[in-house]
């Protein structure tokens, strides 16, 4: 239905368009004295006047239309005002799925009613947004037409609606981060309601198995973050220890050794590794990198895990290389060529150049990339999810299984997420640590590198 | 044979040539940029203990020769040098030549001050533990001291050894820059415009201090003001889109010049 | 700074014989040292590239195998079967394929037989079902009909189950490799491109699972993410650039638009769930709500690509435009963002490469759903390539390792492919200023 009605509205205001535009012709050639704007000008301002508010309207609609349908279903529902809100909510799961004919049982006759009176609701509401719709770009098209006119300045209109949009879209970038900033903090203080704050920062265990019935064994879950924490940073550790001097010392090679040719070919080759999509990594991680460890730990002797924190760690490394690498480069680039033909004036030999006086006028904007880096590493999702363990466990052997903050996120959400689990919410107030932390690395780094730019 | 007997000849004439006190000494220099040629075929020769001022207007080639004495040249990609250019009578693009050891014999003071990002007293320790001149902590603290007091700096520094170079103003970093240089006590040191970027009170100082440095080191300077190539040096060479005019003692040069081009430019006719 | 003073310290300058031993051996260890640090990048160079080349490679040698499938060419004869014209959906198209295949080994045991028809995957009734109803001509004829075969013996086709192993070790028995052998030597099995890993979509059963519901629930969000983020990206950008006064307000959004770019993926995947799912009531699975996640995501990427080609167009331009009478508006919309409009395009080429390679926030919202069907649009339930990728690689079945690497090399094939164009019109149309 909203994908009819779309194309309606981009037709609508293409034909009005049309008609404007031809109206502020004829009006123009009978005009007396100077005419201000175009007639495409009108013409535009109409179909504006026409799509955007119909549009708009259509939007707020369907954002609206299923709580409001949902409402008035449950309270047609008998003895619905006493439910608690999960108990509601799987309720209207079973009417959407009865009414949409997914049938696995013969449902109850209070579901069989309630699927009828929703989807008699949904035509309705559907025809009354098509009406609402066609209604407010009628309303429109006619303001737009009646204010045709030599004199009218339609230019002026058209820019002022572009501008608001232009507005509206610099603004979407600071929404998103409140939209963030409140879906984290609103699920996760729900979590914080059923789990004490304190317990979540401070526990020392991380089980979130919850029992999913009361006579369960499984018994209650243990929201600890400590260890979920300890395992992305032994991960992100031994992520940046081997990307940052393989990282390093290939900005080093192809800024200051190598020949300009080889470097046009190897570095577009490199950041390739920044471009392979992670689900590859973490396949790559666990098919070949997980064994391959493993085999040689058990020729030195060393038991590791098939997930073992190394294996995920390396591979996420490797991926990690290029960033650090062209940032670095980057660094080495904004040293002044001064600083380098002072070093070579009195005799250093290349080496002796970079590490002594290319090396520490770099380093802010090398510090910088690589907390960017550490940031990435820190909420790098897949090659864990698929590589790295699930039990969180606080050790320091890294062929050892460790989980992390993103793998929690993941395994808590996938399959069907319900709103008042604590195991749900636990991923939200998980994701507003991760959120946090990233924020606290990119401010410091983005500041790191933009004041070190500002030096040179 | 008879190419023998040529190379013999030239051997015995920059023999002659060294006897009369020439450190330096370029024959046919030409430089390519890539397929560009910046210089054309210039003979110069630098005298010992001596200020050798290279003036002439803007591209004429005369940085692009100073760099060439101390294969400053090497580091630009695409640059190539051809002809011969001698230090105390050894070629030095000779393939046997080491160029690190080059450069600590022939110092180089650029147009910027470009001290290092560190303290005072490592930008001038650099030179000296690169090389191991110093055996202890003593003797490094001895050359920093008389470097800083060779560059006259050692009054306003001695007390901020530990701060950062790059704190100095622009006339204290360029006499660092000299001290640097001359940490590592080279027997040429040459200077590329080391006054340009400076206030006429700070070159005052420089130009002081280089008339000062001539009794030990032997000196190039490159610079675009006559009015400093006058005042500091002995010798004069005037350069002209990559040839090289006239090269004369500096009085002759700025009284009875041999050549009209220089006579122009010194008019300021030209450049 | 007096003449004297410097005379009395120019009798210490110290003549240093650059030429002693220890001078030399020194000069030797400082170069030691330098191609030390050479060999040192170069190492990390070839680690970096030698990573590269090992990943491709165990990709291509372990998906290679996934582009061809077993599959066994038998003839039917329907004109003399009873099949009711009428309910072709209702026949017993299972008697029919058994029968077919009975044909081809008669005289097997009722046990042998049962093994036997383990052999071919089990969906064959149906792909013959839709073989008819696509050309119910077929009833009328002997017809040649291709039925894949089942995982097991696809790998023993392929020689990638070992006869040497022992019987208890592999999932197919002597008995049925003795079978296996004289289908070959009748000329039944053969190895054609695997077209179905294309136009199939998933499967529990390897041999018949393909791509197509992945590579369509990419293609739909795509296309949601660029019809979103393109405008608004664009838009945003513009204000920014040419239109925000410089205050507290555009400070803020700048070093936001800076973090955001810098967001680990899966919180925009939190976003979407507790916003567009939880809130909006928007259908789980579908395309709409990855492409808006996706959009979001390389909004802020967009923005500041966007910024910097926009920068790049000299001011001379807007001022001959502002010149000769244009507003600002059009100054902007018909001289700079034309001119700026190859660096934008390549720009988000790239970004919607980077979001095609995107998981964790798909996996979020739910596109990792087992649906065996391709959606029609972007309101229905359906995965995408890396979650698609993500799902293979957590199956146990052995055929599904090479088909997970096949779509992971499908999934590069396109990455190049969206690159390839970005860097050709970046070649093709930038211009230098």
């Amino acid at each position: 239905m909203s994908g009819y009605l779309l194309a309606f509205l981009a037709l609508a205001a293409l034909s009005m368009a049309y008609i404007g535009n031809s109206r502020a012709k004829a009006t123009h050639k009978a005009a007396v004295g100077k005419v201000h704007s175009r007639p495409i000008y009108h013409g535009l301002n109409v179909a504006i006047w026409t799509a955007v508010p119909a549009f708009v309207l259509l939007l707020v609609w369907l954002v609206f239309q299923s709580t409001i349908v949902n409402q008035l279903v449950l309270a047609g529902i008998p003895g619905s005002e006493n439910f608690d809100p999960s108990a509601s909510s799987i309720l209207m799961s079973e009417v959407r799925q009865v009414a949409s004919g997914n049938l696995f049982k013969e449902p109850s006759p209070e579901v069989k009613a309630a699927a009828a009176h929703y989807q008699s609701l949904q035509g309705i509401a559907a025809y009354l947004m098509a009406a609402a719709v066609a209604v407010a770009a009628a309303i429109g098209a006619f303001f737009g037409l009646k204010v045709i006119g030599s004199r009218y300045r339609a230019r002026h209109s058209v820019e002022l609606s572009v501008t608001l949009f232009m507005m509206f879209s610099s603004l979407l970038a600071i929404l998103i981060t409140l939209g963030i900033v409140f879906s984290l903090v609103f699920e996760a203080f729900h979590f914080f309601t059923k789990v004490p704050f304190t317990e979540f920062l401070f526990g020392l265990r991380w089980e979130p198995q919850i029992a999913m019935r009361a006579d369960q064994v499984a018994g209650q879950g243990a929201f600890g973050v400590i260890p979920v924490l300890y395992g992305t940073f032994l991960i992100s550790a031994i992520a940046m220890i081997v990307a940052v001097p393989t990282g390093i010392l290939s900005a080093i090679f192809l800024t200051e050794y190598s020949h300009p040719k080889f470097r046009a070919v190897v570095k577009p080759l490199l950041e390739i590794l920044a471009g392979v999509p992670t689900v590859v990594y973490g396949f790559f991680a666990v098919l070949t990198v997980a064994p391959a460890i493993r085999d040689l730990g058990f020729a030195l002797g060393f038991e590791a895990s098939p997930n073992s924190a190394l294996a995920a760690g390396a591979v996420m490394g490797v991926m990690i290389i290029p960033f650090i690498s062209s940032l670095s480069d980057d660094a080495f680039a904004a040293v002044p060529r001064a600083m380098r033909e002072g070093s070579y004036a009195l005799g250093a030999t290349k080496g002796e150049t970079i590490r002594k006086v290319l090396l520490p006028a770099a380093l802010p904007g090398i510090v910088g990339g690589v907390l960017l880096a550490l940031s990435r590493a820190v909420g790098e999702t897949m090659i864990v999810v698929m590589a790295a363990g699930l039990i969180a466990k606080l050790t320091l052997n890294p062929l050892d299984a460790v989980t992390t903050v993103t793998v929690q996120i993941v395994t808590l959400l996938i399959g069907d997420a319900e709103f008042d689990n604590p195991k749900t919410l636990a991923a939200f107030a998980l994701g507003l640590v991760l959120f946090i932390v990233t924020l606290i690395l990119n401010l410091i780094a983005l500041h790191t590198v933009r004041k070190y730019r500002e030096k040179y | 044979m008879n190419m023998m007997s040529e190379a013999a000849v030239e051997k015995a004439l920059d023999k002659s040539m060294s006897d009369a006190g020439l450190k330096m000494i370029g024959k046919d220099v030409s430089v390519y940029y890539g397929e560009k040629r910046a210089l054309f075929d210039v003979n110069l020769n630098v005298r010992k203990n001596t200020v050798t001022a290279l003036i002439g207007p803007s591209g004429c080639g005369k940085s692009t020769f100073l760099r060439t004495l101390n294969r400053m040249n090497d580091t630009i990609d695409g640059c190539r040098v051809t002809g011969k250019i001698t230090l105390d009578n050894a070629d030095i693009y000779d393939p046997s030549v080491d160029v690190v050891e080059l450069r600590a014999r022939v110092g180089m003071v650029f147009q910027k001050p470009n001290p290092f990002p560190k303290s005072i007293y490592e930008n001038i320790a650099y030179g000296p533990r690169i090389h191991g001149l110093a055996k202890t902590k003593s003797d490094m603290d001895r050359i920093v001291e008389s470097s800083l007091q060779r560059a006259g700096l050692w009054n306003e520094a001695k007390d901020r050894l530990q701060e950062p170079g790059t704190g100095l103003s622009g006339g204290q970093q360029q006499r660092l820059c000299i001290a640097r240089a001359v940490a590592v006590s080279p027997e040429v040191i040459l200077m590329d415009e080391p006054c340009s970027a400076l206030d006429p009170i700070a070159t005052a100082k420089v130009e002081e201090l280089i008339h000062e440095l001539r009794t030990n080191f032997t000196i190039v300077i490159v610079t675009h003001s006559m009015q400093q190539a006058a005042r500091v040096s002995q010798r004069t060479a005037m350069f002209h889109l990559g040839n090289l005019v006239e090269e004369n003692d500096t009085d002759k040069m700025f009284t009875n010049p041999d050549d009209q081009r220089t006579q122009d430019y010194i008019m300021g006719r030209f450049g | 700074m007096s003449v004297t003073a410097s005379s009395d310290l120019n009798v210490g300058v110290p003549a240093i014989n650059w030429q002693s031993d220890d001078m030399k051996s020194r000069r030797k260890r400082r170069y030691a040292a330098d191609r030390r640090l050479q060999a040192y990048g170069l190492v990390a160079i070839i680690f970096a590239l030698g990573f590269l080349a090992i990943l491709i490679s165990s990709l291509i040698y372990t998906g290679n195998s996934a582009f061809t499938q077993s599959v066994a060419k038998i003839e039917i004869d329907l004109s003399t079967g009873g099949i009711d014209r009428t309910k072709l959906a209702d026949a017993d198209w299972r008697g029919v394929v058994r029968g077919a295949l009975r044909a081809q080994l008669p005289g097997l045991s009722r046990s042998d037989e049962r093994k036997y028809f383990e052999m071919f995957t089990s969906s064959g009734q149906f792909i013959l079902r839709d073989a008819v109803v696509a050309d119910p001509s077929r009833l009328d004829r002997k017809s040649t009909f291709v039925i894949p075969l089942a995982d097991p013996f696809d790998q023993l086709a392929k020689g990638q189950v070992s006869r040497d192993t022992p019987e208890a070790q592999r999932r197919v028995t002597d008995k049925q490799i003795g079978m296996f052998d004289q289908l070959v030597s009748k000329g039944i099995v053969s190895r054609p491109f695997n077209w179905a890993l294309f136009f199939n979509a998933d499967s529990r059963f390897p041999e018949l699972a393909g791509l197509a519901g992945a590579i369509s629930g990419s293609f739909w969000s795509l296309l949601v993410c660029f019809v979103i983020s393109f405008p608004v990206g664009i838009a945003a950008a513009i204000y920014l650039e040419e239109f925000a006064p410089k205050n507290k307000l555009t400070d803020l959004i700048e070093v936001n638009i800076n973090n955001l770019a810098a967001v680990p993926s899966v919180v925009f995947g939190l976003l979407g769930l507790a916003v567009f799912l939880g809130w909006f009531g928007m259908p789980r699975s579908a395309p709409i709500v990855g492409g808006l996640v996706l959009s979001l995501m390389t909004l802020p990427t967009l923005i500041i690509v966007t910024r910097v080609s926009l920068k790049s167009v000299p001011s001379s331009i807007r001022e001959a435009a502002l010149g000769v009478g244009a507003s600002k508006h059009e100054a902007i919309f018909h001289h700079i963002l034309p001119l700026a409009m190859p660096t934008i395009m390549t720009g988000a080429i790239i970004s919607l490469a980077r979001a095609l390679g995107e998981s964790a926030p798909l996996l979020l919202i739910g596109m990792n759903a087992f649906i065996t069907s391709p959606p029609d649009g972007v309101f229905e339930a359906s995965t995408a390539l890396p979650t698609q990728i993500f799902m293979w690689a957590d199956s146990p079945e052995r055929g599904f390792v090479a088909r997970t690497s096949a779509a992971i090399l499908v999934l590069l094939g396109f990455l190049v492919l969206m690159n390839g164009i970005a860097i050709f019109l970046r070649q093709r149309f930038e211009r230098r200023w």
